[in-house]
């Protein structure tokens, strides 16, 4: 069975949203963090919704409606969500109130929302979608996750037209404490510098990536989804390559069949180090382009490249911002997504072209 | 398509046990395990009842091999995952491609709370050892890591379903030739977040729960966690125990009426049963017990009785909520009633409902009120049904 994306929707620190210009006017960021800039709400929910609901809550609502609307559907078969850390801000409130005030006169808004499974409950319950409905909350790997359950689903003949989407909220607070874990720069630099900075640490980033996932084959899908393989703390590098090439081998593919390899270099020396290895030994002569620099470093960025390939595909056509070696002059039908975080978590992704 | 699923290990901890053996023990005593807080440090000390597992967080860590300073999240989780790896007996998992799918719903909220303390004065201070495991995806880590698991490792989280969703998913990894093995099931601690948090809510009993019952006033919450080992047609046979039973039913259905409360009809629950009965291919006769969701709301077990009455109407099987012994231990109560929904299988056990009396005025049944051996369970139907509207039904079959 091929599995297609039929369509995408990305809200990000870039105008991906509601534009029909792929990746033009990049938005440069000075600093060590990069925000999402936040489409008006008003057109996926009234203002009465809105105001009760939360960054995260309104990103995946909307880049989820959006989707959906690009791929005509009205009632998807299924709704899952990959993200690591959920509703932060709900989160971080309702703990804070708790502190503050001796755990007297809480109002209840905040944890209500606070679950993890809140941005899918809300598209299921914006849709009246009584449809399967999951949530996966695992670290470098949320989006995969879903992403492997969609494509089950699909197998299993059990639903389609299945919507699936990654997404995180940076909070000033995460944002403080992550730094403090030394997730990010210590100093502010370009986000078009990113890579150029080989210093310790990333730039934080955010977002919501949402797809429409089918069996059924149609000229306007964007792309097929062919693979995915997730990789828990691989041993060295040559487990890394093996891992790899065996990955392509089930798929009866060879590195030099790959178009590009959009990679997660993140600008942080302690894990970009496997991606500079990697470039010149199993991708060697490979086309090969970055993303982070765009949307920063998080735990589901890998669904911001997959909105990134599924749409290179789709317009025939790599953004020149994301291109870090053109080895060769291709229109790309195949494209590998490696990314891996915090050295821990890797994923592989297949995309091709229909 | 692989296809069929079996079970072949099961561990719990919970109020009323640190093993499968001690809930068996409590269940035929009907012996509850609610009582005052007494490990969690809050002002609803003495007001509210919990059903806390019976060892503070040092002698958890210590039991489950782990630092002192662990999340007692990740703790319960390794001791019941463990005892569920143990209880299969597999030879070498590494053998074949095993993975661990767990859920929780706050990961490590209980050090985090230590955590923001000193934080919320100072965004400088705050030991960050007690945030790094913040994450749900960290404890399903944590305990990984423990029992030598790599092949696969993911985390779910939709609220009270989770780690029903849990056990599902591995089901489903199983039967896609994904994985041989998988450890499924879930884990939440008590924490000062959840309790205020349900708190404000105002449907917690400052009772002791008393689920389907006319006069039921909220639930009681409740820790621990519940695994059981899922493997495929193939390694069962190469096992030297017979496997406890297969997973032959499930499904997830979405209520898509409020963010917390159930439809008054129970949409949710009605097509999480309904579905789960068409994939494993029986009828409403054939389940010879329901291990309820029973929270104990008024509004839970109003949705899921009238669910049931549709559904079920006119014969029902005997049904009882565990969480009458338990309390709701939200993502870890669909692994921990997983569990009690295959010993029942195995042991021919009908759980009684305790401390029921009246029933609801709009059902024409009740649930069971005494413990009852030597029935003959073949097919049971465990229920759980999570805020978000995330309903979740599963039903096991005996070999």
């Amino acid at each position: 069975m091929k599995i297609y994306i039929r369509s995408s929707a990305c809200i990000s620190p870039q105008n991906t949203f509601g534009n029909e210009n792929f990746l033009t006017g990049i938005v440069e960021y000075n600093g060590t963090r990069l925000k999402a800039i936040e489409p008006d709400y008003k057109e996926f929910a009234d203002p009465k919704q809105l105001r009760r609901m939360s960054h995260i809550i309104k990103m995946g609502m909307a880049a989820a409606m959006e989707c959906l609307k690009k791929g005509n559907t009205e009632m998807p078969g299924a709704i899952i969500t990959g993200t690591a850390y959920g509703c932060l801000e709900d989160t971080v409130t309702f703990l804070t109130r708790t502190i503050e005030q001796n755990e007297e006169l809480l109002p209840p808004t905040a944890f209500i929302q606070s679950t993890h499974n809140t941005v899918a409950a809300q598209i299921a319950l914006m849709l009246k979608c009584h449809n399967y409905n999951n949530t996966f909350v695992h670290k470098g790997i949320s989006f995969e996750s879903a992403l492997l359950d969609a494509m089950m689903l699909l197998k299993e003949q059990e639903a389609d037209n299945i919507l699936v989407g990654g997404t995180d909220e940076m909070t000033d607070t995460s944002f403080t404490i992550l730094s403090r874990l030394g997730l990010y720069k210590r100093w502010p630099v370009s986000n078009l510098d990113l890579y150029a900075t080989k210093t310790r640490g990333s730039m934080g980033g955010e977002g919501a990536a949402f797809f429409l996932l089918t069996d059924k084959a149609s000229e306007n899908n964007l792309a097929e989804l062919t693979a995915i393989r997730t990789i828990y703390k691989p041993e060295n590098l040559e487990d890394i390559e093996k891992r790899v090439e065996s990955f392509l081998a089930e798929n009866n593919l060879k590195i030099k069949d790959i178009d590009l390899v959009i990679t997660g270099k993140s600008g942080d020396t302690a894990h970009d180090d496997i991606y500079e290895q990697l470039n010149v030994s199993l991708f060697n002569g490979v086309n090969l382009a970055n993303y982070k620099h765009l949307c920063g470093e998080y735990p589901t960025s890998s669904a911001f490249a997959l909105w990134l390939a599924s749409n290179i595909i789709k317009n025939e056509l790599v953004p020149e911002t994301v291109i870090e070696r053109n080895a060769k002059n291709t229109t790309p039908k195949r494209i590998l997504i490696y990314n891996h975080y915090q050295k821990i978590y890797h994923s592989l992704m297949l995309v091709s072209a229909i | 398509m692989s296809s069929s699923v079996y079970v072949a290990g099961l561990g719990v901890i919970s109020a009323i046990g640190n093993n499968v053996a001690e809930h068996l023990a409590s269940f035929e005593r009907e012996e509850a395990g609610m009582g005052d807080i007494s490990h969690l440090d809050t002002i609803h000390r003495n007001k509210l009842p919990v059903a806390e597992v019976k060892l503070n967080n040092e002698e958890l860590a210590a039991k489950a091999g782990l630092p002192a300073d662990m999340s007692r999240t990740a703790s319960l989780s390794l001791i019941a995952a463990r005892e569920a790896l143990n209880d299969a007996a597999i030879p070498n998992i590494n053998d074949f491609r095993t993975g661990f799918v767990s859920a929780n719903t706050v990961g490590g909220m209980d050090r985090s709370e230590h955590f923001f303390i000193d934080f919320i004065e100072d965004n400088s201070k705050g030991k960050l050892r007690n945030v790094f495991d913040h994450e749900c995806g960290s404890m399903t880590e944590i305990v990984a890591d423990q029992l030598g698991i790599k092949d696969f490792l993911t985390t779910i989280s939709t609220a009270c379903s989770s780690s029903a969703n849990a056990i599902f998913y591995a089901a489903r990894l199983i039967k896609n030739e994904v994985l041989d093995i998988v450890i499924a099931g879930g884990t939440d601690a008590l924490t000062k977040f959840t309790l205020n948090g349900f708190n404000t809510l105002m449907i917690l009993d400052d009772e002791f729960c008393k689920p389907f019952d006319e006069h039921r006033e909220g639930l009681n919450l409740g820790e621990g966690a519940g695994y059981m080992v899922l493997v495929s047609e193939k390694v069962a046979k190469t096992l030297a125990k017979q496997p406890y039973c297969k997973l032959s039913g499930y499904n997830n259905s979405n209520d898509a009426y409020h963010q917390t409360a159930s439809s008054p009809d129970g949409t949710g629950s009605y097509l999480a049963m309904k579905g789960a009965l068409e994939k494993s291919g029986l009828q409403p006769t054939d389940i010879d017990y329901i291990n309820l969701h029973g929270t104990g709301t008024p509004n839970n077990d109003s949705a899921e009785g009238t669910a049931i009455k549709r559904l079920f109407d006119p014969v029902y099987p005997p049904m009882s909520s565990t969480k009458s012994f338990t309390g709701h231990t939200l993502g870890a109560s669909g692994g921990i009633e997983a569990v009690f929904s295959v010993l029942a299988i195995k042991h021919g056990i009908i759980y009684p409902n305790l401390r029921f009396e009246t029933r609801m005025n709009e059902l024409p049944f009740e649930p069971e009120k005494t413990f009852l051996k030597g029935q003959n369970v073949n097919h049971v139907m465990s229920n759980s049904f999570g805020f978000g509207g995330n309903c979740t039904s599963l039903i096991f079959s005996g070999i």
